[in-house]
């Protein structure tokens, strides 16, 4: 194993990767997100000298740059990391169109109307998780487990920009077209990623999305049905 | 370059792109919470090398060419460097040196020549390809798509200003008498002005792995299989990663990972069980194991290391 040293029980487990870099591993997406907060907070406090990334994902924060991998995994694993305040960090709002061409199959799954597809985005306060797959592009959280959905059997060679999207535990949007593989239920022409903007990435880790509801006209709308 | 400074900028125009050459500096590390890869020189110390022989500081932007290297028409006299893998470097026709500093009058074209051995050239123009930078830098990123698109025929690069500060390479060196001393191997042996003894690659690459930080996905016979040899570098490999064939590495767990993030030189292990070395332009996140990470040092060869390369890894102990 490569345990760089952790204390022992409930604590985040310290994972090497590589000469200079940490994995630390916790139980829940929330104790990532609040290790997350910890580890900015701490280096907005100037204590983690030399650090260069500091990379969230599902169940683990990334750290690089570490002069002292041992000494921080010990470290780390004896922080008292307070949970992530809601309702204080960040905050988007992304209009959609719920015009996703798998927007009927997420209904099915969810046993709804499509209507009521995007009555629950646009009534869920999503968050950031991380952020992955192509710059700009955020793992949102915020939907209860049992609204989970597979991604689609085929993945599409070419997903539309701006496109919302649903796959697993997460909410999605695509800053860019690319190939993907999650469940199309919406539309924004939101700038998700504007290189010349700063910050160029509307989302990052932490921040809070609202979905709202752009309403049809009805010629757009039966465009839609046709 | 007094030319340069009486006519204006100088410009770099694509006369032959090759196989694939991008524009490349040092990379955008810092975002990788963004997803934004960190691109970069896939061979650093060669940009670095290329640009000190020119006199300009480290985080200009050069050039990196894909085995068959490029040729640019200098609308300026403009000072070069070639590095990396060797290859032989013209200037309308005629040999100039390759790893030292070679005059390019105006007008002239500078030909890059095929790598030979290695993989990867860098040419550094003194002042820096000045093309527009994303994210503060001007590095290409295949993944993301960031930066500059590959040079493409007929593309004009600007040539920045002369870098401030001290005169760097260009003492001495700029005349064109280099032009008969090239051919007899690389690694230093020009002898006089600022030549660089620059190491080629080897038949062999050999990269050391810290183990972790998945290595306990694996079968207890996975560690045996990746360092018993008879791993070559595929013809799959690229900026993103090193791909490698040979023996499969058996997983002792099934499934995905939850995405986690990925560091510069992890050996991340797809279903069919053979390595990949991620490299500049890898994905930020991930969600195959990685068994172990090459430390950033080993890595310029393997950037180097053409398709069959045999490839051995063998284990590195960390304090």
């Amino acid at each position: 194993m490569s345990r760089a040293g952790s204390g022992a029980g409930a604590g985040p487990r310290v994972l090497r990767a590589g000469a200079d870099a940490v994995l630390v591993e916790s139980a829940t997406g929330e104790e990532t997100e609040a290790l997350h907060a910890e580890l900015l907070r701490r280096r907005a406090a100037g204590e983690l000298a030399g650090v260069t990334e500091i990379v969230p994902a599902a169940r683990t924060v990334l750290v690089c740059g570490l002069a002292d991998p041992r000494g921080f995994a010990a470290e780390v694993a004896a922080w008292d990391v307070p949970a992530v305040p809601r309702g204080r960090g960040a905050a988007v709002e992304i209009a959609v169109r719920f015009d996703g061409p798998d927007l009927a199959e997420v209904a099915g799954l969810w046993h709804v109307t499509p209507e009521e597809v995007a009555g629950t985005v646009i009534a869920t306060t999503f968050r950031v998780a991380f952020c992955g797959f192509a710059p700009g592009f955020g793992y949102l959280t915020g939907l209860p487990e049992h609204l989970r959905v597979p991604r689609r059997a085929e993945p599409r060679t070419a997903v539309p920009p701006g496109s919302v999207a649903l796959a697993g535990p997460y909410a999605g949007v695509y800053p860019r077209s690319s190939p993907g593989g999650w469940q199309l239920v919406g539309t924004t022409d939101a700038a998700l990623w504007d290189p010349e903007r700063e910050p160029a990435a509307l989302l990052s880790p932490g921040t809070e999305v609202r979905f709202t509801q752009v309403r049809f006209t009805q010629v757009r709308f039966t465009q839609v049905r046709g | 370059m007094r030319d340069t400074a009486a006519g204006g900028r100088a410009e770099l125009t694509v006369v032959r792109a090759g196989a694939l050459t991008t524009v490349q500096d040092l990379g955008r590390p810092g975002h990788a919470h963004l997803g934004v890869p960190r691109s970069g020189a896939l061979d650093g110390p060669a940009l670095r090398a290329a640009n000190r022989l020119v006199g300009n500081p480290a985080e200009a932007a050069g050039l990196e060419t894909t085995v068959d290297g490029c040729a640019l028409r200098a609308s300026h006299a403009v000072l070069v460097a070639v590095t990396g893998a060797p290859c032989a470097v013209r200037v309308d026709g005629r040999p100039a040196a390759w790893g030292a500093p070679v005059r390019v009058p105006g007008g002239a074209v500078l030909d890059v020549g095929r790598a030979e051995p290695g993989l990867r050239g860098y040419l550094a123009v003194s002042g820096g390809v000045a093309v527009r930078p994303v994210l503060g830098s001007r590095s290409t990123d295949l993944l993301s798509g960031l930066g500059p698109a590959p040079l493409a025929m007929g593309d004009v690069l600007p040539v920045g200003g002369r870098f401030g500060g001290s005169g760097g390479a260009l003492g001495g060196v700029l005349d064109d008498g280099f032009g008969g001393v090239f051919g007899d191997g690389f690694g230093g042996g020009f002898g006089g002005g600022d030549v660089l003894a620059l190491p080629g690659p080897g038949a062999e690459l050999v990269l050391p792995v810290v183990r972790g930080p998945r290595d306990d996905w694996f079968a207890p016979d996975a560690f045996r299989t990746l360092f018993g040899g008879g791993h070559t570098v595929s013809p799959a490999s690229n900026r993103i990663g090193l791909r490698t064939r040979g023996p499969a590495l058996r997983r002792a767990r099934g499934g995905e990972l939850p995405s986690e993030g990925m560091v510069l030189g992890a050996v991340q292990v797809p279903p069919d069980g053979c390595p990949v070395v991620f490299l500049a332009d890898h994905p930020t996140t991930g969600g195959y194991p990685v068994i172990g990470v090459v430390p950033e040092g080993s890595l310029p060869g393997a950037a180097q290391s053409p398709p069959g390369t045999p490839v051995r890894f063998v284990p590195l102990s960390t304090r």
